[in-house]
């Protein structure tokens, strides 16, 4: 322990079942400026590695490897710089395990 | 489709599941909605499953139920950088004809639980997101809107079984939404292993099983917990953390869980394994002090979404299914006698949660959750340290005389913590666990 591991979240995705459902995503991210603190932290944070830091300094959201944990919800819904829905029914994570 | 029934449960996992058999098995119509492909396919739990409370509903459940293995040993390790100091409790008693606690997992074991719901009678609308709660003038919530094709359906009364994050009950501002320091994000992986391999390991035979819970170093002074659970022929690893605390400390779940399978006391006992699945979910750990209003007109709140979850025991199901399960009977009684599903009337149920085990201990630890979160510090990192240094010079031999050893032991607390320090926080947990 103590020394960082370098940990590529997509490989762990890739175990995963999912349905995605094209073009519709159920989260958004509502540009205003500069990310505040919770969303930059967001970078980080999400389990499913969903938020990336553009080069432009913005915060994007790519939910197709989702938990729908609500994580972003918690955290950027108060502020209004995440809008945060479920998926369509059927739609979205398939947990073979749970 | 505007059809009606007595009652609509919103959810299809523990506390869902409980109410939605216990309304159907007296009678009622009920109308189950769940949004994932099968009950189970959204819901994540590490997962320990206590019988007393799914007998109180399904009383010949081990028939048929996919159960994991019983659970005869319990080790609590506090985790220092490269060590663990342990508590363990391991009981014969444990292999009884009707064991108490299982590890189960969740997808398969709420697959049954569903299956049962639908003999007992309800209908059980899988692929379908509830998207909204319906009121009439008068505020009573009359029904629920989903995402099929003219798919409003109403009923006496909506059960909130929607989870942790569930967006019905928060969006009509029945409760409020989680707040970052009242929920731990979690995170797991399915380490698949040979049975045998598990039994040799942990030191168990047919399907006796392990519990191990961990605090310390691993949530690198975060308030947090890992966790190790044997099941039949995989391990659930995991670890989760306040998302107050992770948000400020910049680390990332997956690397934390990383870090913790490295950590030599965990990485033998998984070594060679195949992981076949990585989940996250939150916790609700806000305590007493976050449970929100229990009912209304026309509606109960039940489960994680009424954040019955008991942190310090890590009991979250068991509050789940009671919960369930006095909403639905007294759904059920309120039916009988042909009243009205008013706020008044629905009372019985968060009455009937007051007098059992479910707020009675929660009341217990309602200081607890406070008084980690804002010590996270002391209570997960440095203590866990020096225990482990005390240890390390109570069992090492080298020549130096036991009375200096217990002096160094001695200072070394004071150091960190001071006198003040040391007696404040044994103080403050004392009464707090009071």
């Amino acid at each position: 322990m103590g020394k960082p591991v370098e940990v590529r979240v997509e490989e762990k995705l890739y175990q995963n079942r999912y349905v995605v459902d094209g073009g519709r995503s159920h989260i958004r991210v509502v540009a205003r400026g500069e990310p505040s603190a919770n969303l930059m932290a967001m970078t980080t944070l999400c389990p499913a590695g969903c938020y990336t830091l553009t080069e432009a300094g913005q915060v994007e959201v790519a939910p197709d490897g989702c938990f729908e944990c609500g994580t972003c919800r918690v955290l950027c819904e108060p502020a209004g710089e995440v809008e945060w829905n479920y998926p369509r029914g059927g739609y979205g994570v398939l947990f073979k395990f749970g | 489709m505007v059809e009606k029934f007595d009652c609509i449960v919103v959810g299809a996992g523990m506390s869902g599941n409980a109410a939605a058999y216990t309304l159907a098995k007296r009678g009622l119509s009920v109308l189950q909605l769940e949004r994932g492909e099968y009950a189970g396919s959204k819901n994540v739990q590490g997962a320990i499953m206590y019988a007393d409370m799914l007998e109180a509903i399904i009383p010949d459940f081990r028939e048929d139920a996919p159960l994991e293995r019983h659970l005869i040993e319990q080790r609590f390790w506090m985790m220092s950088e490269a060590a663990h100091t342990g508590m363990h409790y391991r009981s014969d008693a444990f292999n009884e004809a009707r064991p108490n606690r299982y590890t189960i997992l969740r997808s398969q074991f709420d697959k049954w639980f569903s299956r049962k719901v639908r003999e007992a009678g309800a209908l059980v609308l899988t692929e379908t997101t509830a998207l909204e709660l319906i009121f009439d003038a008068y505020g009573a919530c009359v029904g629920v809107r989903t995402d099929r094709e003219g798919g409003v359906v109403h009923a006496d009364v909506v059960v909130l079984a929607e989870g942790v994050n569930g967006l019905l009950g928060s969006r009509a501002g029945l409760r409020a939404p989680p707040k970052a320091d009242h929920v731990a994000l979690a995170v797991k992986e399915m380490h698949f292993l040979p049975a045998e391999t598990i039994e040799a390991r942990f030191n168990v035979k047919g399907d006796e099983g392990v519990v191990i819970e961990a605090v310390g170093a691993i949530s690198r002074g975060m308030t947090g917990m890992g966790f190790i659970y044997t099941n039949k022929e995989c391990l659930s690893v995991g670890i989760g953390c306040l998302v107050s605390d992770f948000a400020r400390s910049g680390e990332t779940p997956y690397g934390l869980l990383e870090a913790f399978k490295a950590h030599p006391s965990v990485k033998p006992l998984i070594e060679g394994s195949e992981v076949k699945e990585y989940a996250a979910h939150l916790i609700p750990e806000g305590g007493y002090k976050t449970v929100p209003q229990l009912c209304g007109d026309g509606w109960v709140v039940v489960g994680d979404a009424a954040h019955l979850n008991n942190a310090i025991h890590r009991e979250g199901s068991n509050l789940a299914m009671t919960s369930g399960r006095l909403a639905a009977e007294a759904v059920f009684q309120i039916k009988s006698r042909r009243e009205k599903m008013t706020k008044d009337n629905l009372s019985r149920y968060p009455k009937a949660l007051q007098d059992s085990f479910v707020m009675k201990d929660l009341r217990k630890y309602r200081d607890m959750p406070a008084l980690l979160h804002t010590n996270s510090r002391n209570f997960f990192l440095t203590y866990p340290e020096l225990v482990a240094k005390a240890m390390e010079s109570f069992v090492r031999v080298d020549g130096t005389p036991k009375r200096e050893k217990e002096a160094t032991t001695i200072a070394a607390f004071r150091k960190a913590r001071g006198w003040t320090g040391l007696f404040g926080d044994a103080f403050k947990l004392a009464r707090a666990w009071r």
